[in-house]
């Protein structure tokens, strides 16, 4: 019974073989083994003392380098979990009071509310919210805003000239912009933009909006790949925030960019200011460390890491210059909808459902 | 001896050949029973499988029934089931033909530099369907849409069909062609009637995990702006706050595919052909092309271009002219592979296991129920990796507090996912492994659990390294489960390639890690194309087998 070594009259190669069989076997079996034990003994650890819980709706880039920041500063690690801002809150939602979140950090408002109405945010102290201007937090202190966007419009001026723009939002609607318009009628950016035209219109003229939208637009799946498509002069004008256009930019480079942005004048619904904020979760156990985390994010240092990087948001805390880049927001001159009439996202997704564009 | 070879070798994959299980029972003058201990724990593994169906049901019992059916009853639920039934159809269609096509020419003609382009043809599977729809999405925003999901999909999917073809005619019979030309077919028309429809099984084999796999993708068609089920389900989950009526959505592509695998099994049935008799492996010729051979080149070289060349050009271009390729990507790329291959490697090893006794129940004691039991775990391989996710997440919030977030929940989620394709390449490895080298064995006096571990673990071992590759490489590439069940803090490859390219513009950060993935999942690819490739043809294990025996 030989089972080791090439059996006689066998070619090598089939000795080989066997070989490298076994060993594939046990470089496969055996490392994955261990593994699966050394996962089990490490997750059986649990974080240190020392450790929040981020649930982070915001782009990655942005919070790694305002994390990155806190860590430095206090010394506090912060574990970070990232998806879409509205499955996270579907996902604190459905943990209640279990949940494993300290800090909620989101892109947009309604997320918050919804939170709110459902009593998982615990109340910030008035130092916190204090630093921020009232229109961006919450009206209940249960969150605070970090950073703005405001709704604009990508245009290719070769397809459409600037004098020729729509100053309403809600005249989108009308056939002359058939097949003009692109839109991301899933992306979390544009259910708040549908949600402040309610609040300002009344649904019934939100549901004409959104019919006449369904007849002219070329869906999107988001607002990156909109401002894509304008600039590769694929579809004339696109709905989106700001800030898109200039990571763009940011990424094919100024001379590779064929659109340009333009804000809807006077105020208009569809320059709405969307706040990205935070809130402490009230289910949390480290709500001394969470509390330190949401206050750096509205403090100047962080607030200063925010205006300078590639974000190209608009930083909330009053007296910090936004990236160059960006026109001032007294500029813009944006609408400003109270957070509390833009609500919760729910009217506003129930009307995309029922104009079918959802 | 090499009659004992040969009959272990006899069928093609006759792993659910009832004719074959009768034919031995007749032979041994009895039906054998199946051994209620393997058929307990197969049960057992069938009904851990199929939880997430139970799932799904009772989150939409939750949600209330009324709101199911106000989401269900809407004339946007018609176009999404009409623009997935139409893309399944089509695609399934085109990767049996561009499949089938590219095997018969790397197989069977004298295609210039064929061994080259046989390994390149499988490649293109490592290139994950969201790499691939946003890399042809980005540089030609005419790939859109119906036909850019079309031509993106067979481009990702075909090698499913070309991979089992080309072993199925590398193994044909080339003794039966020619018969069929001495009776006065055409070279084609011997080709299509007796090697394509031998392989017919084969073929099927590979349209069904085609279509069940495209029914539950989803970053491709979000790139290229095409709406299918999974992608409306997505839109609900980000727009509504409701994920059990979002989830409740798959019970449509549930029910399509209880659909797709009742159709398959209907042809299964019809199609059934054998080798008449054990005879010799012999050598094809291969066909000399003539005038078509620059074309059939072009062909294939352009295949290949598409599906795998331009996408790892893309790639490239982006890490090197991308404005955010600056970003310090080395440690968490690091990071993010380690636990990706981790995580995978995990599922990959444990659905491997799992897949071991149902083969066996349904290959070596094949009954009705234990084909249907077999055939069912396909099921959820139609349901969308998000849907998964949500179920687990919702069961595990509620009552299984310790798993939430933990990386077992991870790797049961990509056991559950990917557990249809480990099992299909353990079947037809158990389907090859003669159960006469085992009573042989035994005849020899050996015990029963020796046998298994010296004989039987040693013949099946290259299917279930086929299978574990499969599962590996398949969740390298899973996105939207990984998203929501993912422990906190941990990123893998395919999380951050979504975070920088989809949830920013950020294609020059993106690309490293979509790069890495298609790196991490060569290795495996190649195995599995090393397998197919001696799937029909003797098991080398057979004669170092029996020589150790005797």
């Amino acid at each position: 019974m030989r089972r080791k070594g090439p059996e006689r009259g066998e070619p090598a190669w089939h000795a080989l073989r066997r070989w490298a069989w076994q060993s594939v076997l046990r470089w496969l079996v055996v490392p994955t083994t261990l593994a699966l034990v050394t996962v089990t003994l490490a997750s059986c650890g649990g974080g240190s003392a020392n450790t929040i819980t981020l649930y982070n709706g915001q782009h990655p880039q942005l919070t790694d380098a305002l994390v990155a920041a806190f860590e430095k500063q206090t010394g506090i690690r912060v574990q970070i979990r990232t998806d879409d801002g509205i499955v996270l809150a579907d996902e604190i939602l459905q943990e209640g009071s279990s949940s494993p979140a300290d800090v909620y950090f989101t892109e947009n408002s309604p997320e918050l509310m919804m939170l709110t109405e459902h009593h998982l945010l615990a109340k910030l102290p008035a130092s916190i919210v204090n630093q921020i201007p009232r229109r961006y937090d919450s009206p209940t202190d249960d969150w605070v805003g970090v950073a703005l966007r405001v709704s604009a419009l990508a245009y290719d001026p070769s397809l459409v000239p600037r004098s020729a723009l729509p100053r309403h939002l809600l005249d989108l609607a009308q056939p002359q912009w058939k097949g003009k318009v692109a839109i991301a009628p899933t992306d979390s950016d544009f259910v708040p933009l549908v949600g402040a035209v309610i609040a300002t219109y009344g649904k019934q003229t939100a549901l004409q909006w959104l019919r006449g939208l369904k007849a002219n637009a070329a869906l999107y799946q988001d607002d990156e790949s909109v401002v894509a498509a304008v600039n590769r002069g694929q579809v004339a004008i696109g709905i989106i925030n700001q800030y898109y256009w200039y990571r763009l930019r940011l990424e094919v480079g100024a001379g590779a960019m064929h659109s340009k942005l333009y804000f809807f004048p006077n105020r208009d619904v569809g320059a709405i200011e969307n706040i990205s904020g935070a809130a402490v979760l009230s289910s949390s156990r480290r709500k001394a460390d969470a509390e330190r985390f949401v206050a750096f994010l509205v403090s100047a240092e962080a607030q200063r890491i925010l205006a300078s990087g590639d974000d190209y948001e608009y930083p909330a805390r009053p007296g910090i210059a936004p990236n160059p880049a960006l026109p001032p927001l007294s500029q813009v001159n944006p609408a400003m909808i109270d957070v509390v009439r833009l609500g919760n996202d729910r009217p506003a997704a129930a009307a995309l459902q029922e104009a079918g564009l959802t | 001896m090499r009659a004992v070879a040969a009959n272990g070798g006899t069928g093609r994959d006759t792993g659910h050949d009832g004719v074959r299980g009768s034919l031995r029972a007749f032979v041994s003058g009895r039906r054998r029973h199946a051994p209620w201990l393997l058929a307990s724990v197969s049960i057992v593994i069938a009904l851990v499988l199929l939880s997430p169906l139970g799932l799904i049901v009772a989150q939409a019992a939750q949600a209330g029934w009324g709101q199911l059916w106000s989401v269900i009853d809407r004339p946007f639920v018609a176009t999404l089931l009409w623009n997935t039934v139409r893309l399944a159809l089509v695609v399934t269609l085109l990767a049996a033909v561009v499949g089938t096509g590219a095997a018969w020419l790397t197989e069977r003609t004298v295609l210039f530099g064929r061994r080259v382009w046989a390994v390149l043809l499988i490649v293109p599977f490592v290139v994950p369907d969201f790499v691939l729809a946003w890399t042809w999405s980005s540089v030609f925003p005419a790939v859109h849409g119906y036909w850019g999901a079309v031509l993106v999909m067979t481009l990702h999917l075909y090698p499913l069909v070309y991979l089992p073809m080309a072993a199925a005619f590398r193994a044909a019979d080339p003794g039966q062609e020619e018969a069929a030309r001495g009776l006065g077919l055409s070279r084609w028309a011997a080709w299509l009637r007796i090697s394509v429809r031998q392989a017919r099984s084969t073929l099927l084999g590979g349209c069904l995990l085609v279509c069940l796999a495209l029914l539950a993708y989803y970053g491709g068609f979000e790139d290229l702006r095409y709406q299918t089920f999974t992608t409306a389900i997505f839109g609900e989950l980000q727009t509504q706050f409701a994920p059990a009526v979002a989830s409740s959505l798959s019970l449509v592509l549930v029910a399509l595919s209880v659909i797709v695998l009742g159709g398959e099994a209907v042809f299964r049935e019809r199609g059934r052909l054998q080798r008449s008799g054990p005879m010799a492996q012999r050598a094809q010729t291969p066909i000399s092309l003539g005038r078509l051979g620059v074309p059939a080149l072009v062909a294939v070289a352009t295949l290949v271009g598409f599906a795998l060349g331009f996408p790892v050009a893309v790639v490239l271009y982006w890490m090197v002219a991308g404005g955010s390729s600056a970003l310090p990507a080395a440690v968490s790329l690091g990071a993010a592979a380690g636990y990706t291959a981790l995580y995978s490697a995990l599922g990959a090893l444990v659905a491997t296991a799992l897949a071991l006794p149902i083969a066996m129940l349904a290959t070596r004691h094949p009954r009705r129920w234990s084909a249907a039991l077999e055939r069912s775990t396909f099921i959820v391989q139609a349901i969308p990796g998000v849907v998964i996710g949500l179920a687990l997440v919702y069961v595990a919030s509620r009552s299984l507090g310790f798993l939430y977030q933990s990386p077992e929940l991870l790797v049961a989620a990509y056991v559950l996912m990917f557990f249809p394709l480990g099992l299909v390449a353990v079947s037809s490895s158990v389907a090859r492994a003669s159960p006469r080298l085992e009573e042989i064995a035994r005849s020899l006096g050996k015990g029963p659990w020796s046998v298994r571990v010296s004989v039987t673990l040693p013949l099946l071992a290259p299917g279930l390294l086929a299978a574990y590759c499969f599962v590996f490489l398949s969740a390298v590439t899973e996105l939207t489960a990984t998203l929501l069940l993912v422990p906190t803090g941990v990123q893998t490859l395919a999380t951050q390639f979504w975070a920088y390219a989809e949830q920013g513009v950020s294609f020059g950060a993106a690309a490293p890690y979509a790069a890495t993935m298609m790196v991490m999942s060569v290795i495996p690819v190649y195995l599995l194309g090393r397998w197919f490739d001696r799937r029909f043809l003797a098991q080398p294990g057979e004669r170092s087998v029996l020589e150790v025996l005797t």
